[in-house]
């Protein structure tokens, strides 16, 4: 068959042109009607300066394009419907669709911002419910649902102990971040006036209580430290780092990024956390592949909350009301109450799961993951011998001795039809594969993830080339990423 | 690699070379090659100030953004003005051409603590 009628299959896999590159002069996918007023000059009316004769380059297609451009386009995509997304760090378990049937419920949906209080309270209420479950799951005393993601709900935490320890007369000088910690953390204590120092982890990848200890004094405001670390690691001296900083009045900061591994058995409250932030859309599933909504709800000890955002919820009488009277609180962090949508999907998950059921979630999530290091660790280094929790940590050190690096056993997951692990971090790792499976993941795809990087690990073995030219089944394989990083091209020229 | 014997290196893997009061100060071939392919970097304007041990700016490469440390106190009196277009060259040639500060030394003193060519291998040998 020649190549130009092999359309049926091949229509859908064939490389896609840009609208730019469709476009001919004149198509155009409206009719307007026929004037019925008088004219103007819109020059004349706006100004000659304001008023441009036309838009270079500006695609001229049809609608039939327009739709099956994006149509064709979208069947691109990898997502979590399709198959296991072992991306560590962020947590992408499958959303249940009732929370889309929940957070559709017409009066939700339609809520309006500026609706009165009473008309209100079944939102309101959804707020408060959701505040005292994440108040049971934290172990802290009080919660804001603000936050618009995590980075925002650590700045929202950050900020907090800066007024804090402000009202007391010094907000200090220095947040202590773990060298294992995400890059937001050090962003976050910078943005909010502070100097960053960095701990050096110890061999099994945790903070080290005794370099904690002296670093520790009356300039350091607090520790951000990530439990279960970004290794996949518990801190298991959390109780005597919380105990080394209370000591000289700093506080601890958590960042709930993997409280995947926690949610059901283990509450940071309880472990001495002052204050932390979960990624709801990680943990209480909330669609987030394409980089949101999210919610980065925080919670605080009794000693914090009169800092936390404005409003607050109030319960009047029969009635919840929002309270602005709060004199010392940081002030609002967002716009309205937070990302409804998001903490609508998040309650529905928490309640069609109740408690028992969040604790096995969280058990399954610990077991796949343990079951993919199982499988996988005679292939590939663990990072550190220390029990792995939601997520496993390996280091490409056997594979890099063919010349194979984490960046090309990704590449070549994509040709098994696998989405790529988190690649090159944390960067205390050498060559870092992190991989988190989730507990939503059946043992069979798990098994046929484990069978594609066994499969790599062989064929690094037999043909590194095959590997370090991979992918070979896309569009596209390996792109020009230095130069396009080097001299960005943000517009498209003929 | 052999490192320049007239060059000081620090635990972060910058390094200084003194004239006079003057250290140019840059990055080592160590570092270039763990952070990869260098995309952006970011540095002071002349005329700032700049302390031993803290930051004063930042190198993007494909992998991470890191930290730059500065081995000296003192401020900036010239910054390379060829990492602006040219990035990569730090990649090619970090103890030469792609240099990145020249500081104003006010504490001489310091340079005592940093490692010659010998220590910094055996560092990185560790």
């Amino acid at each position: 068959m020649p190549k130009s009628l092999g359309k049926i299959r091949p229509h859908l896999t064939q490389d896609e042109q840009l609208l730019f590159e469709m476009s001919s002069p004149g198509k155009k996918g409206y009719q307007l009607p026929e004037l019925d007023v008088p004219a103007v000059d819109a020059a004349a009316a706006l100004g000659a300066g304001n008023v441009r004769a036309g838009i270079e380059d500006f695609p001229e297609v049809s609608e039939v394009e327009v739709i099956r451009h994006f149509t064709r386009l979208s069947t691109w995509n990898y997502g979590i419907d399709l198959g296991l997304f072992p991306l560590g760090s962020c947590t992408m378990k499958y959303n249940p669709r009732i929370n889309e049937a929940v957070a559709r419920t017409e009066g939700l949906a339609w809520a309006h911002p500026y609706q009165p209080e009473e008309l209100s309270q079944g939102a309101m209420e959804i707020a408060a419910v959701l505040e005292q479950h994440l108040g049971e799951i934290f172990g802290m005393d009080a919660v804001t649902l603000q936050p618009a993601a995590g980075a925002h709900g650590e700045y929202t935490g950050i900020m907090l102990v800066r007024a804090y320890l402000a009202a007391q007369g010094n907000p200090r000088k220095k947040v202590l971040v773990p060298d294992s910690a995400h890059g937001t953390n050090p962003a976050t204590a910078s943005i909010a006036g502070y100097e960053v120092e960095t701990l050096k982890s110890n061999e099994q990848g945790m903070v080290d209580p005794a370099v904690l200890a002296a670093a520790v004094n009356e300039d350091v405001a607090a520790l951000m430290v990530t439990n279960p670390n970004t290794v996949g690691v518990f801190e298991e001296n959390i109780v005597q780092i919380a105990g080394i900083l209370h000591e000289k009045g700093a506080q601890i900061y958590m960042d709930g990024a993997n409280l995947n591994a926690l949610v059901g058995l283990a509450r940071p409250g309880d472990f001495g956390v002052d204050v932390l932030h979960s990624n709801l859309h990680k943990t209480f599933s909330t669609p987030h592949g394409g980089g949101g909504p999210g919610a980065g709800a925080v919670g605080v000890k009794k000693h914090l909350e009169p800092f936390l955002p404005v409003p607050r919820l109030k319960r009047i009488g029969e009635m919840w009301s929002w309270d602005y009277d709060r004199p010392q609180s940081i002030g609002r962090v967002r716009a309205f109450y937070g990302n409804f949508g998001v903490l609508v999907r998040a309650l529905a998950y928490m309640q069609a799961h109740g408690g028992p059921g969040l604790k096995n979630a969280t058990i399954d999530a610990l077991l796949n993951a343990n079951y993919i290091r199982a499988r996988l660790e005679e292939h590939y280094q663990i990072a550190y011998n220390a029990k792995s929790m939601h997520e496993c940590v390996f280091s490409d050190e056997r594979q890099e001795k063919q010349g194979v690096r984490t960046g090309d056993i990704a590449k070549r997951l994509i040709d098994y039809g696998f989405h790529p692990y988190t690649v090159s971090f944390p960067m205390i790792v050498h060559g870092a594969l992190m991989i988190e499976p989730t507990e939503t993941e059946p043992k069979q795809e798990l098994d046929a993830f484990c069978d594609a990087m066994i499969a790599i690990a062989k064929e690094i073995e037999a043909n590194p080339e095959l590997v370090k030219t991979a992918p070979h089944m896309t569009r596209t394989s390996r792109v020009d990423e230095v130069t396009a990083a080097r001299k960005p091209r943000v517009r498209w020229t003929r | 690699m052999t490192y320049p014997e007239n060059l000081r290196y620090t635990k972060e893997h910058e390094w200084v070379a003194v004239d006079g009061d003057t250290g140019t100060v840059g990055i080592t071939f160590h570092a270039q090659k763990e952070l990869g392919d260098i995309v952006y970097v970011d540095l002071p304007k002349a005329g700032s100030a700049v302390e031993a041990g803290k930051t004063f700016g930042s190198v993007e490469s494909v992998k991470a953004v890191s930290d730059i440390y500065s081995p000296v106190t003192g401020e900036v009196v010239e910054v390379n003005s060829l990492l602006a277009d040219s990035p990569e060259k730090l990649n090619e040639d970090p103890h030469g051409d792609a240099w990145l500060v020249k500081i104003k030394l006010s504490n001489p003193g310091e340079l005592g603590g940093l490692m010659n060519a010998g220590d910094y291998t055996a560092y990185l040998g560790e």
